[in-house]
């Protein structure tokens, strides 16, 4: 009896060894700052100035009334409404047809996944030298068509679509390789049964089999690409800038202008809680959906 | 061709028929629309590689060519390699991705192997906690953690730029997922046997460990090569420059000569393509892994 006392003694006194280090990085890499950003959105702290103070709310108070964050909010609004809806059905369309091929399979998943690992930041400047408004070779196939030229990156009416362009070239293969994982896990003896009941149309058994057995995949890409679509960056820091006039600064970016750019961490620190709210948000409706999924 | 040889002829016609006759018109349109979207996907990359290998004055050439008309690629990977600093960017970028990796593994595989078979007080709040923080992205903790290492003079070193990523929350998930799966029976065989904990772990766990540590190591080291968000907080030297935050000089106004800037894009990008080619399946395996875990 005292021998398994000792063990258990023992195997727990190796466990906090083993954990030790994971926890004290996650104490100094999430739990400490989480705490201090949110302590930081309470006061005016500036990096330029040692002086600072309590203000209370003031940061939240002025981010609801700052003209600035609501554009933001809206040009992220409206840049996952061209992106989200694209990024679902796309990959679903090519993760069905694909699947269902044996030859060729693989030859296309290669093709569709490849600007996935690729550097988007590299990328990005070839996408604009693809949009360029003279010479770019995407108007000069809109011109054969007789459309054009447009100022993908240029004109504020199309700013949004065109990064919303890009993102998808980006995220199409990633969704399409998730929602193929899901397929293949649907058991082939759902769609014998589905047949014996008569569903023989194809558009019959993805609305029978298919699509009930898909949902917890399509929660997940729902969520996750919502999630990517809020904290679009990459491609505005290194082609737009928020430009022209404001109309793609979208919030990550805003807040990124000012923690980093100009210094107003007080003010950037409640930009950053608001921005852990909606991923919490977020996170919760994937719980919620992937309980009632999987019922 | 071997198959063909061995095969009567009659079955080869017999093959073509049957695989003629399962072409639709509807069959025809959907491989067509696959291979247009294919084109789409595939044309940057062919466009920046034909771009590296012209002189700037054919790269926005109205009437494009994917093989140069005159030939510049010696120039322009020369000037990006040999006189910029291309090589650096890229020694920095690998150390950078190699030592996230290195401490990420050597944090997550213990502790991920205490939260799935060791009994210990306090395992159910870490593993809570793990779980949350799963949720949040650098960007939010990214102010603190910059005026942390401000206040420690450590901004523009190797160590602030891998700094919140050297825990791995993802990683402790994973692998605890992973370790639980692993028998128990065999851990007490061993411990009966007369081995200790830790080589309980480095002799049974590891190697049973690898094929998700190979996910996961891909997984990690393409993000951390391609994220450009915490190095342009923290990087302020050419000397520090990652190949992702080099893209950075080109914001807006390009580099004159197009050529060359082509062809550092290509230096950039090539890495992350060659690791995807060579290690696909450990690739689509950690990023179906992540999303095993909604």
């Amino acid at each position: 009896m005292s021998a398994l006392a000792t063990l258990k003694r023992r195997q727990s006194r190796l466990a906090y060894a083993f954990v030790a280090p994971a926890v004290l990085l996650i104490l100094l890499i999430y739990i400490g700052p989480m705490i201090a950003v949110v302590l930081a959105s309470l006061t005016d702290y500036t990096l330029i100035s040692d002086y600072w103070e309590w203000v209370g709310f003031d940061n939240y108070i002025k981010m609801f009334g700052d003209a600035q964050f609501g554009n933001a909010l809206r040009n992220t609004a409206v840049y996952a409404a061209v992106f989200l809806p694209c990024a679902f059905v796309i990959p679903l369309w090519l993760a069905i047809s694909i699947q269902k091929r044996k030859r060729f399979r693989s030859f296309f998943e290669i093709l569709y996944f490849m600007p996935v690992t690729s550097t988007l930041t590299a990328m990005a400047l070839v996408w604009s030298a693809l949009m360029d408004s003279r010479q770019g070779i995407l108007n000069e196939w809109l011109g054969n068509i007789g459309i054009g030229p447009v100022n993908f990156l240029g004109s504020p009416e199309v700013v949004l679509f065109s990064l919303a362009g890009i993102s998808l070239w980006a995220i199409i293969g990633f969704n399409m390789v998730l929602f193929i994982a899901g397929l293949t896990a649907i058991p082939r003896s759902l769609y014998d049964a589905a047949r014996i009941d008569g569903a023989d149309h194809p558009v019959d058994e993805f609305l029978r089999v298919t699509w009930p057995a898909l949902a917890p995949t399509s929660v997940f890409v729902a969520v996750t690409s919502s999630i990517t679509a809020f904290k679009l960056f990459d491609t505005v820091a290194i082609l737009t800038q928020g430009q022209p006039a404001h109309a793609s600064e979208v919030f990550l970016y805003l807040t990124f202008l000012e923690g980093f750019e100009y210094f107003n961490m007080g003010y950037a620190a409640a930009l950053s809680v608001f921005f852990l709210g909606v991923i919490f948000v977020f996170a919760l409706i994937q719980t919620l959906m992937a309980d009632r999924a999987a019922q | 061709m071997s198959d063909l040889t061995h095969t009567p002829a009659v079955s080869l016609s017999d093959r073509i028929m049957g695989a003629l006759s399962r072409v639709t018109p509807g069959r025809i349109i959907v491989t067509l629309l696959l291979l247009l979207g294919a084109w789409l996907m595939v044309f940057p990359f062919l466009w920046m590689l034909s771009s590296s290998l012209k002189p700037t004055s054919e790269v926005f050439d109205s009437d494009f060519t994917l093989w140069p008309k005159t030939f510049a690629g010696w120039q322009n990977y020369y000037d990006v390699l040999v006189t910029q600093p291309y090589l650096r960017y890229l020694t920095n970028s690998m150390i950078v991705c190699v030592g996230i990796l290195v401490v990420q593994l050597a944090t997550a595989v213990p502790a991920a192997y205490a939260l799935a078979k060791l009994k210990f007080r306090g395992s159910t709040i870490l593993l809570g906690t793990v779980i949350a923080c799963l949720t949040v992205p650098i960007n939010v903790t990214s102010i603190p953690i910059y005026l942390g290492l401000v206040k420690a003079g450590l901004l523009d070193t190797y160590l602030s730029m891998m700094f919140p990523f050297l825990v791995s929350v993802f990683a402790i998930f994973l692998f605890r997922q992973f370790f639980r799966a692993y028998p128990d029976s065999i851990i007490q065989a061993a411990r009966v046997d007369g081995f200790t904990e830790i080589e309980i772990v480095l002799r049974l766990i590891l190697p049973a460990a690898v094929p998700a540590a190979a996910a996961f190591s891909v997984f990690s080291f393409v993000s951390h090569w391609n994220d450009l968000y915490w190095p342009l907080i923290v990087v302020q030297s050419q000397e520090k420059m990652t190949a992702t935050l080099s893209m950075m000089q080109y914001r807006s106004t390009f580099d004159i000569n197009y050529g060359r800037t082509f062809a550092a894009a290509t230096v950039v990008t090539v890495p992350m393509l060659l690791v995807f080619l060579f290690a696909r399946r450990a690739f689509v395996r950690g990023i179906t892994m992540s999303g095993v875990k909604g």
